[in-house]
């Protein structure tokens, strides 16, 4: 086929509010190159007709850094969780299915809403505590070694990609997922962050914490920045348990 | 008057810098931003952060960075702020060390840092190659901390509309609308810190993320908040071109040893693997013996034009060249810049450790912003402070590459205690002031959107958008004309007309993100041609600001602060002296 008439075909699930049935949409596309999903979203906003010549919206949909480092656009395409804007359509077989995750509460087609990962951080506490913000000098020293450990694990972009794969995210374990997990992991391994592990720790042993993990290991192979997350899982796993011992031990 | 309340607007560092400042003054913040704060612009920030910290034995010092950030500015930023800037710089580092930052480190456990453009020292602190990213969560992690203890409110999902102003002109509170139901509410506060980012999405095909539209800015200017040297437009020499977007590769790699080339042979098809030594045109090595490959980006991307378009030397007969890091050991490109390349992977298909990238200038950040005093970060409105890209301070005429990050932390530093100290001074509260005043700013901002949405000219918004920023791209970049800064600014014109004949695709409220982009559109068209007269208005050559009709920098007339008001309607200029106290102006060339 010449490239002039080639063309993409994509189906996409829509659902104008959380309370309306979902139906899905044809839209076909000229073909050009080096196209991604998201190349598509802006064209149908456009000219937002379907497959059939039928007048529709546009396309509501999450995105921001278009370079996967924000992890805005993930979304299930072809039956995949996934960044929108790594997908490339001539990568991808055609008709390329678009859907929402489905483990979030869904607010309009592409779009869904994540925040319970943020809560989650919180409940965790996913931070250094610092004194301050006023001059007190320079920071611990770090080996090289350890610093790289903490960047792999730093690199997560809460896309939710993990936890919309997991089986046991869902909402009878209340289980936060292993985005939150290597979270702990990370800063329970920074020098100041590990002084005050035993309270993430004590956290990660409450309702939807580190026991409620079944090692099925979908998450690190959902994972769009290849974090090491069973082997966060396990790590976290390890220290809770060493924790609660300890704690039965010494009181 | 005793318990103030501030909002800031935007999450990005800048944001969030001064939302920890206030926070951590006791008083308390509505931190309100279009995203969920961790997926803000800033986290597409690679290369890394400058400080002085002269940790590799060469001599450097605060006033060093000082003097390349005024020089590579071509002279155009006012010098006292800079110089404040250069000198906290070293702190900050510090602080986002003490805030878990997984800053490189040397084999003894300190920090390591990098060569970037611009200068001659070892001064970027990194993480690996996307240091925005991990400084955007470690100071997102320390909001999360102030809102586990009730001392700060986010209001993610909420797109800043306008500023609540009393009859006096003071700013009481900002109205904004949630993106989600599409309800516009008013909310009062007693200093506003805006912290609302970039502008790429005027240009369309830029580096910038789809939240950088420039909307917040330019609703301000037209509520009376000067902007100044709008003409300052930074393009970046090497981004991934791409129909969505332009994904830049960072000027870390040329830091790190990537090498700038194009065949010396036009149009040489072969595998560039290939091409002997000296048939390769290392033409930044070559015009620029000093600095090389880390010439300033208004430098680098000039070379790059004249090689394409006037040598026509261009890749494959294309408008691109090659960055080369093919030549570099594995393991030290995926320790210091593996993000970066994994990009280019993932988007090109190649691996750029074995293939030289293929790359092209795209536009990448605005010098110019919204006016601030030299002081508090304070705008010409009481009550309005500005912080980071949004505003205009520290760049000057050109920003050097990893001043970025430090000048938004920097710049929230300052405003966060500015505006807390302001506040604490008003007579009255904004909780005390009727509701009357911001039911009528809210009104009023609801009647905008209902006019949007019962206009019915056929005119599509995402066509326009389209239209504006190839103008742009194309005459508002580089090199820049006056005769085709004037037909611009008339084109943009019928733009905005056209725009008055809009028919939105869809009038619902509910998930509506085509109606929340149109009423952006709106403000962009105002921003893009505030950005066209102020380059038609500068006759002269300075920074990334180049017009072959004056390729000479004129410090007589044009060593000037240009500053836009919005008067009835109207774009209102006015030239103010740039504060050059502590540096005299010389001659900025890298060639010698």
């Amino acid at each position: 086929m010449s490239s002039e008439n080639r063309t993409i075909l994509l189906r996409i699930r829509r659902q104008a509010r959380p309370e309306e049935p979902a139906r899905w949409e044809e839209f076909e596309l000229p073909w050009r190159p080096n196209l991604n999903v998201i190349a598509c979203l802006i064209e149908i906003a456009q000219r937002p007709v379907t497959r059939d010549g039928r007048q529709t919206t546009p396309v509501s949909y999450e995105a921001n850094c278009l370079e996967e480092v924000c992890g805005a656009c993930a979304m299930v395409i072809n039956g995949r969780a996934r960044q929108a804007c790594s997908a490339l359509v001539d990568r991808l077989e055609q008709p390329i299915r678009l859907e929402p995750l489905s483990k979030f509460p869904l607010v309009r087609d592409l779009v869904v809403d994540r925040s319970k990962m943020f809560y989650d951080l919180k409940r965790m506490r996913c931070w250094v505590p610092l004194d301050g913000t006023y001059a007190v000098g320079p920071g611990p020293r770090v080996s090289p070694e350890v610093q790289q450990k903490a960047y792999e694990l730093s690199r997560c972009i809460m896309c939710g990609n993990c936890l919309e794969v997991c089986p046991k995210v869902n909402e009878r374990s209340g289980f936060v997922g292993a985005a939150i997990l290597n979270q702990v992991r990370l800063f329970n391994l920074h020098p100041t962050g590990a002084m005050h592990a035993r309270e993430r720790l004590r956290a990660v042993r409450g309702p939807g914490g580190v026991h409620e993990c079944d090692n099925a290991q979908n998450c690190v192979k959902a994972c769009p920045k290849h974090i090491p997350l069973t082997e966060s899982n396990n790590d976290v796993n390890r220290q809770a348990l060493r924790d609660a011992l300890w704690g039965w031990v010494f009181g | 008057m005793k318990n103030p309340r501030v909002i800031v607007i935007g999450g990005g560092l800048a944001g969030l810098m001064a939302t920890i400042r206030v926070a951590e003054l006791g008083v308390p913040v509505d931190l309100f931003s279009v995203v969920p704060v961790r997926r803000s612009h800033s986290v597409c920030a690679q290369g890394g952060i400058n400080a002085a910290k002269n940790l590799k034995g060469e001599g450097d010092s605060t006033w060093k960075h000082f003097d390349d950030t005024v020089y590579g500015g071509d002279f155009l930023a006012n010098q006292p702020p800079v110089k404040a800037m250069c000198e906290a710089a070293p702190g900050i580092i510090d602080l986002l060390d003490r805030m878990g930052v997984p800053f490189n480190r040397t084999p003894e456990g300190l920090l390591d840092f990098r060569r970037f453009g611009g200068t001659l020292y070892h001064r970027t602190a990194f993480a690996g190659a996307t240091t925005g990213q991990q400084m955007m969560y470690a100071l997102e992690e320390q909001v999360r901390r102030f809102e586990a203890e009730g001392k700060v409110r986010k209001l993610e999902g909420w797109m800043f509309l306008s500023a609540v102003l009393d009859e006096k002109r003071v700013a009481r509170g900002i109205t904004a609308v949630h993106l989600r139901s599409g309800e516009i509410h008013a909310f009062r506060g007693d200093a506003l810190i805006v912290c609302t980012g970039g502008l790429g999405a005027i240009f369309r095909h830029s580096t910038n993320s789809v939240a950088c539209t420039g909307s917040a800015q330019a609703a301000l200017f037209q509520q009376g908040v000067d902007y100044a040297n709008a003409e300052m437009i930074q393009v970046h020499p090497t981004a991934i071109p791409g129909e969505d977007k332009c994904r830049l590769i960072s000027e870390s790699v040329r830091g790190e040893g990537g090498r700038v080339w194009v065949p010396r042979a036009p149009g040489d098809r072969r595998d560039p693997r290939s091409i002997p030594e000296r048939e390769r045109f290392y033409f930044l090595e070559e015009w620029y013996p000093r600095y090389g490959n880390l010439v300033p980006r208004d430098v680098a991307v000039r070379a790059i034009h004249k090689v394409v378009f006037e040598l026509g030397l261009g890749v494959e007969g294309r408008p691109m060249v090659y960055l080369d890091v093919t030549h570099l050991p594995r393991q030290m490109l995926d320790r210091k810049l593996g993000g970066v390349l994994e990009i280019y992977e993932k988007f090109m298909g190649v691996d750029p450790r074995e293939h030289p990238m293929k790359v092209f200038p795209a536009q990448h950040y605005t010098m110019g912003g919204l006016w601030v005093d030299n002081e508090r970060q304070a705008t010409n409105v009481p009550g309005i402070f500005a912080a980071g890209e949004c505003e205009y301070q520290y760049h000057g005429a050109n920003r050097l590459g990893a001043n970025s990050l430090l000048s938004c932390l920097y710049g929230g530093m300052v405003a966060g205690p500015a505006a807390v100290q302001y506040a604490q001074g008003l007579d009255q509260a904004a909780e005390d002031l009727p509701d009357t005043l911001f039911e009528a700013e809210r009104r009023r901002q609801e009647e905008i959107y209902e006019d949007l949405c019962r206009r019915d000219g056929g005119e599509n918004p995402i066509a326009i958008w389209k239209e504006m920023g190839e103008l742009m791209t194309e005459h508002v970049t580089v090199i820049r004309y006056n005769k085709q800064l004037e037909q611009t600014d008339a084109r943009l014109a019928e733009l905005q007309e056209r725009y008055r004949r809009i028919s939105l695709p869809d009038r619902s409220r509910w998930g509506n993100q085509i109606l929340h982009f149109t009423r952006e559109l709106g403000n962009m068209l105002v921003l893009a041609r505030l950005i066209t007269q102020a380059a038609r208005l500068r006759d002269e050559s300075r920074g990334a600001h180049y017009k072959p009709e004056f390729p000479e920098r004129d410090d007589e007339h044009w060593l000037r602060t240009l500053r836009a008001s919005y008067v009835d309607g109207q774009f209102r200029f006015t030239l103010e002296p740039v504060d050059t106290s502590l540096i005299p102006p010389r001659k900025r060339r890298y060639d010698t």
